[in-house]
């Protein structure tokens, strides 16, 4: 990563602005041509650097106002059926599988959104007679202390 | 929010155009003017429906590494606790949840040391010592969309 393209990070991991031509915007911030980071940009989300460009909602305010952690406990032999079954399923947005600790089985991750509660343990009841996988726990959201886009580089340049 | 605010926040949130003149693009694709384009995104980003346009960069790329981590909180603390954990500019995403684990963040940092001294920052100042870090070891799909 050269100080360019820091500088092109910290430029845009905030946002662009919401204008006619916003990578213009930007770009003049930057001292560069709009035509050199439309470029990197580009070759950024063709190589997977950039994974999406994009709006990023807020669910809640988008009626998707419910959203639990599911947490599932596993066997390491079932676990890409299950993961299969959990990205198909409607409202599940993310899957991970993480380490188990000491009191807390869990070791697959999924994050349910809904229109409410119900909604949420339908998409994992569901999901457990898919899967057969009956040890699991909905962590439901009782409050968001904070959600902003990460900040890379905040060292070397404004985040925002 | 009607159905062409539904349409637009489908397109919008999955492929923002990378040109010159996005919401030209944009409106082409839905039959609205560029105009028409920017003020409905406008009054959608108003509305707080959307909360930003723009990257979501992979961390690991651009080499960093990033966490969740669970911990358990006196409830009567728990928003003190939040605040000191969300003061913290490597926590991306802070949540109670309803369990005796009640409290979960993501972290993004540039390593793992990072993400030690962090966390050995976060007991320090919170008090908290029942904290678990949960690096991913398998991401599986990341569907980002919603259907309106």
């Amino acid at each position: 990563m050269d100080e360019t393209q820091v500088k092109t990070i910290t430029a845009i991991q905030s946002g662009v602005p919401i204008s006619a031509e916003p990578f213009r915007e930007i770009a003049e911030k930057l001292g560069t041509s709009e035509d050199a980071l439309l470029d990197q940009l580009r070759k950024w989300k063709d190589d997977g650097t950039i994974r999406r460009f994009g709006a990023i909602l807020r669910h809640t305010e988008a009626g998707f106002s419910v959203n639990a952690m599911g947490v599932w406990d596993v066997h390491a032999e079932r676990i890409e059926g299950f993961a299969r079954a959990a990205t198909s399923s409607e409202g599940v947005s993310h899957c991970y599988q993480r380490p188990r600790f000491d009191g807390f089985p869990y070791n697959l991750y999924t994050m349910i959104h809904g229109r409410s509660r119900d909604e949420c343990e339908e998409t994992a009841r569901k999901i457990r007679e898919q899967t057969g996988i009956t040890e699991y726990e909905l962590l439901f959201t009782t409050e968001e202390f904070k959600k902003s886009p990460p900040v890379y580089f905040a060292d070397r340049g404004s985040a925002e | 929010m009607d159905e062409l605010d539904k349409r637009l926040l489908n397109v919008i949130q999955a492929d923002f155009p990378i040109s010159p003149r996005p919401y030209r693009v944009l409106g082409e694709r839905l039959g609205i003017t560029e105009e028409e384009a920017v003020s409905r995104t406008r009054a959608l980003a108003e509305s707080g429906i959307i909360r930003r346009i723009g990257p979501s960069f992979d961390s690991r790329k651009l080499g960093h590494t990033s966490t969740l981590v669970a911990a358990k909180v006196p409830v009567e603390n728990l928003r003190e606790v939040a605040e000191i954990v969300s003061s913290f500019p490597q926590v991306t995403h802070n949540y109670g949840r309803d369990h005796e684990y009640n409290l979960w963040f993501t972290l993004i940092c540039r390593d793992e040391s990072e993400i030690e001294r962090v966390v050995s920052d976060i007991k320090a100042r919170t008090g908290v010592s029942d904290m678990h870090v949960l690096p991913a070891e398998q991401m599986f799909k990341v569907r980002v969309s919603f259907e309106f």
